[in-house]
């Protein structure tokens, strides 16, 4: 008997309590609620039992005790001297920080790619092929380890290529120079600021005329310009001012083990970024491919019929359009290239996961430990997710 | 920028005669940017690919991956007992011959390829070490054995025909479990204890237990989730969505340390076991997302039309929704099964030893630290290639069974 | 519309449900129902010998028994029904400590003292199975019982003993942390090593030590952190690291696995106190007296002199204090769960503890370690066994 059976002649006739559909859905729900509350009881207690005996019931009281142990490397100041609950975020932070330079480069790479597997160039088309086969069809763990490898064939530091004096490669990383704030720097911060303001003003004033006109309008753009060329015009004047430029750069010098000064990009966290991005960029490549494809043929006849050149067909007929396809699929890539991330495990990049499983290592706490990093993750996922489901509503919009 | 060329249709446009010049200007050198693609892509490849050729002759590091072929496929499995690996592998080959001969099409490319395979490897090993006091075949003489129970089986089965079809069936239903017997041992065999197994039997065991194992929870799951009990219904969700969002390490990472808890104490499960379950669990959740995409594509006519000959909801799910949801999937389960099989490397990072596993303890084998740069270019090489073939071909075979798909939809 | 496919769903589902418990409840039972195989002739390290009636037994003892209550003893009882003994070991090889030998034979000081746990309770030192364990799972994979004995150079702290849920039988190997530099550095302690960046492995004492002696002496340094000691290695031997530190004893088994050994030397600071010894899970008081008196019997033999060449000619020996040790007099092992004569069983099959040593450790093999601070108290060193009797 479903709900769309034709109704009863008449109220009267009682239906017996078993073959009334309502009820046995009733009892067939609070039966699976039972065996799964019972079932995950079951496992909790037996849980419970062990970590009792053991003397380990799980507790947070640890995220506030002192580590004790390094990080490698880390977004935020951090000493062994911290606690268990600074070292988790340091965790979380330099997932992050690979995530997303990762997600950006690889979507680059991917859009890259895919374009050039639609080339009329036979050879780009089927340069971009052999890749795309090779890189996908390898598990990127071991292309991680691989990349991770090729680094010990660099010199070692203290022979390091040396790049114009303002780069270095050694089997440590890469070290570069890098700006770094002079003297000055605030005076030409109130440069950037103004600019930004500025900026923002001509936006918002541009919104309002279009929107009083009733007519679509770019001012981003504009906005944008006028935003970096008060930027460049203050760092110029600040250096006419005051005789010295705001922003100087640091250059590495080789101490007696590292450099000092510059930036340097560890081999781990450099293998991790690029086998990450060489990864991902297949699968985005071939989101993007499908994506074009996806755009009727007529679109682009009409467009180039219009006097645009292949350029500007893609940049202004067809990726825009693409771009409502692509973003679902694409979404799901950088999940996973965050969720990958935590393979770094392997190659000594102090990750998330890493990080968790040293914590769990030094106190035993396994279960709160696992909480904290399923947790971790599913945030994450979570708010990619939403930013990429408010991205792509936009430019839906955009569509109307 | 051109798209692929286009299908042929049935109505075959006449064949242009295009010479190699003609050829070369259209595809190559038709505008100025592509003259310089063209010319800054034929100087990488030819770069790229003369080092790679002079460096793979001159590699000094061969050696170790060949010498060391008994711990890539399967580690530390006793060597008096390998026939077993090799009896569980002829008992598949066997199983594809016999499905070849019956049901022809895809299978049979299959089973022709994995003959051709199998001869290429049986050359290959001729040149591997032969085992001290082993009881099993040499590796050249078991794989064309392989080639002839391929081909022997596909003619067999021409022979015997239709009759054939049910017992294969169940005989593949009990693959499974039969090769696992024939591995770990207990009835009559001597038992080989699960921490001895590794290398790519490892790798083949894990990624088929994770299909084959999750494939049942994957369909209730998916069922569940299209269910109209807001119980179950919800469950299912949450399990799906956790699941997902969360990487294979951590679920791999919990297997390994909650599973043992949840026992009643003093209790264990083996590590493989564990390995096994926590790839199952993650596997179902991503299966039932495949499989809801098929039932989603069912037309809601079948099911109306099911109803309609007086099929109730249970026949009509079994019977009409489900078969064709999971025929529809087929593609994306292969797929699936690919990313499992390249994934379960991720299980050295919770210490067994799988493939890779096996590589990179040969790459820190003492031996091979008089060799310059070390030998981790080769045998990650070689176990790069083992992996690709793997994936290369299924990936071809599940184009292969959409393309037959859409086809048949017309 | 779908409310009868939910119920045969929800039919299915709980069906599933069962049989994964049924499943997860089954898979340690067969663990210990295996006839393992016989190597031909040389004693292979994991399978132990048929034992006929050892398979009824085991599935039989934890669920008649007090499946529920482990902990609250019974270990020995457990570990006999099943055949064997699961020995926790290093996954990595540390040549001296715990290595396998191109026969798939475990060997090494940590090894023997796995066999002599088995030696007590079996009278056989091979029916072990050795579980490699990184020093990451290893002491979860004793808190969730899957090895009876931990066995892996493993540092006896008080946080570990408390918080982990441990305990240590006494010391077996007495060591300290050191640090390994490239001889052209000219790096001659730790305060040249400002700045430097050191390979280390993680989840060690190593790894928190280390930053507790370098942060005491107001140094800085980079650390690079591996799961596992190969990579550790490999890396500071690639020059990714100025400094490479972890036990001495397992730095000097390291050196023999560098590619140019001359090219390194080891510094004199000792950063720790490392004493390195057998771990079991707390809460079964028995058990954990069993391993401890296992290995002062290793202790009380070097001191009687009692070697496995001669132990046969002390059974007839008149000094009390020997007869009792050998367990000819008295009943005194029966309180700890070991049969009377498990020092004799342990010396006859593995030896004492100067001829665990010498065979892993000793002159005669490439460490050539001095003994130092693992010596009997009565030569300077710290081995002393309270008396048996």
């Amino acid at each position: 008997m479903a709900a769309g059976s034709p109704p009863l002649p008449s109220g009267k006739v009682t239906i017996p309590f078993y073959r009334d559909t309502r009820i046995i859905a009733i009892i067939v729900q609070v039966v699976f609620a039972i065996a799964v509350a019972a079932l995950l009881w079951y496992l909790y207690s037996n849980m419970m039992n062990g970590l009792r005996q053991a003397n380990l019931l799980p507790t947070f009281a640890f995220l506030s005790v002192p580590a004790g142990f390094p990080i490698a490397e880390s977004v935020i100041p951090y000493d062994p001297s911290m606690t268990y609950g600074r070292a988790f975020v340091v965790g979380i932070l330099n997932t992050v920080r690979v995530a997303g330079i990762g997600i950006v480069l690889a979507t680059i790479l991917g859009l890259i790619l895919g374009i050039a597997r639609l080339s009329d160039n036979w050879l780009l088309r089927n340069v971009a092929l052999v890749y795309v086969e090779i890189v996908r069809n390898v598990p990127l763990l071991l292309q991680l380890i691989f990349w991770f490898s090729l680094t010990r064939l660099f010199p070692r530091i203290q022979e390091s290529i040396d790049i114009g004096g303002l780069l270095y490669l050694h089997n440590r990383g890469v070290t570069l120079a890098w700006p770094q704030a002079a003297n000055d720097f605030d005076a030409w911060m109130l440069w950037v600021y103004g600019g930004i303001v500025v900026g923002v003003i001509y936006y918002v004033i541009r919104r309002i005329q279009f929107a009083r006109r009733d007519r679509p309008g770019v001012a981003l753009p504009q906005a944008f310009l006028i935003a970096v060329g008060m930027a460049v015009i203050g760092f110029f004047t600040t250096y006419f001012v005051y005789g010295a430029w705001p922003v100087s750069l640091s250059i590495p010098e080789l101490q007696r083990f590292n450099f000092v000064g510059g930036v340097t990009v560890t081999n781990s966290f450099a293998a991790l970024l690029v086998g990450l991005v060489i990864y991902t960029a297949v699968f985005i490549g071939e989101i993007v491919r499908s994506g074009i494809l996806a755009v009727s043929k007529g679109q682009r006849e009409a467009a180039r019929a219009l006097g645009l050149t292949p350029g500007q067909t893609m940049r202004l007929v067809i990726l825009p359009q693409a771009l409502r396809v692509i973003i679902p699929p694409l979404t799901s890539q950088y999940l996973n290239l965050t969720k990958n991330s935590s393979l770094a495990v392997a190659i000594a990049y102090p990750d998330l996961f890493y990080v968790a499983s040293t914590i769990n290592n030094q106190t035993g706490q396994a279960v709160p430990v696992i909480l904290m990093l399923m947790a971790s993750y599913l945030s994450v996922s979570l708010l990619t997710s939403l930013f990429m489901n408010w991205y792509n509503r936009r430019i839906q919009l955009v569509e109307r | 920028m051109a798209t692929e060329v286009s299908r042929p249709t049935s109505r075959r446009a006449p064949r242009q005669q295009i010479g190699l010049i003609e050829w070369l200007r259209k595809n190559l050198f038709s505008t100025w940017y592509n003259v310089i693609i063209t010319v800054v892509l034929l100087y990488v490849i030819v770069q790229t690919v003369t080092s790679f050729v002079s460096w793979m002759v001159t590699a000094p590091g061969w050696p170790a991956a060949f010498t060391n072929i008994k711990l890539l496929l399967t580690w530390t499995y006793p060597v008096d007992q390998l026939w077993r690996p090799q009896a569980a592998m002829a008992l598949v080959m066997l199983l594809l011959g016999l499905s070849s001969g019956l049901w022809g099409g895809i299978v049979r490319m299959v089973a022709l390829g994995a003959a051709v395979i199998s001869v290429a490897l049986g050359f290959v090993a001729f040149t591997f070490p032969d085992l001290p006091g082993q009881t099993s075949l040499p590796g050249w003489l078991f794989m064309f054995i392989c080639a002839v129970l391929l081909v022997g089986g596909d003619q067999l089965a021409r022979l015997v025909g239709n009759k054939l079809r049910w017992p294969l069936i169940i005989a593949w239903l009990l693959a499974y479990p039969a090769v696992i017997l024939i591995l770990r041992g207990g009835i009559g065999l001597p038992v080989v204890e699960t921490k001895l197994w590794g290398g790519l039997t490892l790798t083949l065991i894990l990624a088929v237990s994770g299909i084959v194992l999750s494939f049942p929870l994957g369909v209730l799951l998916a069922l569940g989730r299209r269910s109209s009990l807001p119980v179950i219904r919800t469950f299912c969700v949450l399990y799906i969505e956790l699941i997902r969002g969360v990487p294979l390490v951590t679920v791999l990472f919990m297997g390994a340390l909650l599973l043992p808890l949840f026992l009643p104490g003093g209790e264990s499960i083996d590590a493989l076991v564990r390995a096994v379950i926590a790839v199952t669990l993650f596997s179902a959740a991503y299966l039932a997302e495949n499989v809801r995409g098929g039932l989603q594509s069912i037309p809601k006519g079948q099911v109306e039309a099911a109803r309609a000959l007086g099929l109730n909801v249970v026949q009509t799910t079994l019977l009409i929704t489900l078969p064709q949801a999971l025929r529809a999937v087929v593609p994306v389960l292969v797929g699936q099964f690919i990313a499992l099989f390249k994934d379960t490397s991720l299980v050295v990072i919770i210490g067994l030893v799988d493939l890779l596993g096996a590589a990179q303890n040969i790459v820190g084998q003492p031996e091979w630290l008089g060799t310059p740069g070390g030998v981790w270019r080769e045998t990650f090489l070689v176990i790069a290639a083992i992996y690709w073939v793997f994936s290369f071909t299924m990936s071809r075979i599940s184009k292969r069974i959409e393309d037959q798909i859409a086809r048949s939809r017309h | 519309m779908r409310k009868h496919i939910t119920l045969i769903l929800a039919g299915l589902l709980s069906l599933v449900l069962a049989a994964c418990g049924g499943q997860a409840q089954q898979s340690p039972t067969t663990a210990p129902a295996q006839p393992a195989t016989t190597a031909p002739d040389q004693p292979t390290a994991a399978p132990a010998s048929p034992e006929p009636t050892a398979a009824p037994a085991a599935t039989a003892a934890p669920a008649g028994g007090t499946p529920a209550q482990p902990a609250a003893g019974g270990q020995i009882e457990r570990i006999l029904a099943r055949g064997t003994l699961i020995c926790g070991v290093n996954n990595n090889p540390l040549p001296g400590f715990a290595t396998v030998d191109a026969a798939g034979v475990y060997r090494g000081f940590d090894i023997d003292f796995c066999r002599a746990v088995a030696a007590a309770l079996f009278d056989d030192p091979n029916k072990i199975e050795f579980r490699p364990l990184s020093a990451q799972e290893r002491f979860t994979a004793l808190q969730t019982g899957e090895i009876d004995v931990l066995i892996r150079n493993s540092t006896w702290t008080l946080g570990r003993d408390g918080n982990l849920g441990l305990d240590w039988a006494p010391t077996t190997f007495y060591d300290g942390q050191g640090m390994m530099v490239r001889k052209d550095s000219g790096i001659e302690t730790l305060e040249d090593m400002d700045g430097a960046t050191i390979c280390v492995q993680t989840g060690t004492t190593t790894e928190l030590n280390l930053a507790d002696q370098f942060r005491a002496r107001g140094l800085t340094f980079t650390p690079v952190v591996f799961p596992d000691g190969d990579s550790t290695r490999a890396a500071y031997d690639a020059g990714q690291c100025d400094g490479f530190t972890t036990d001495k004893s397992g730095l000097i088994s390291s050196l023999t696995l560098l590619s140019n050994p001359a090219d390194h030397k080891i510094l004199e600071v000792t950063m720790s106190k490392e004493p390195l010894g057998p771990a079991v899970r707390q809460g079964d008081a028995q058990w954990f007296d069993a391993v401890r008196w296992i290995v002062f019997a290793t202790f009380q033999a070097e001191e009687y002199g009692i070697t496995s060449q001669n132990v046969n000619d002390f059974l007839n020996s008149d000094v009390p204090e020997i007869r009792r040790f050998l367990g000819i007099e008295g009943d005194l092992a029966k309180g700890i769960g070991l049969s009377n004569d498990f020092a004799v069983r342990i010396i006859r099959h593995v030896g004492n503890y100067a001829e665990i040593y010498d065979r892993n450790l000793g002159p005669d093999t490439p460490f050539n370690l001095p003994r130092g601070l693992n010596a009997l108290y009565t030569e300077g060193g710290l081995l002393y066994s309270p008396p048996f009797r």
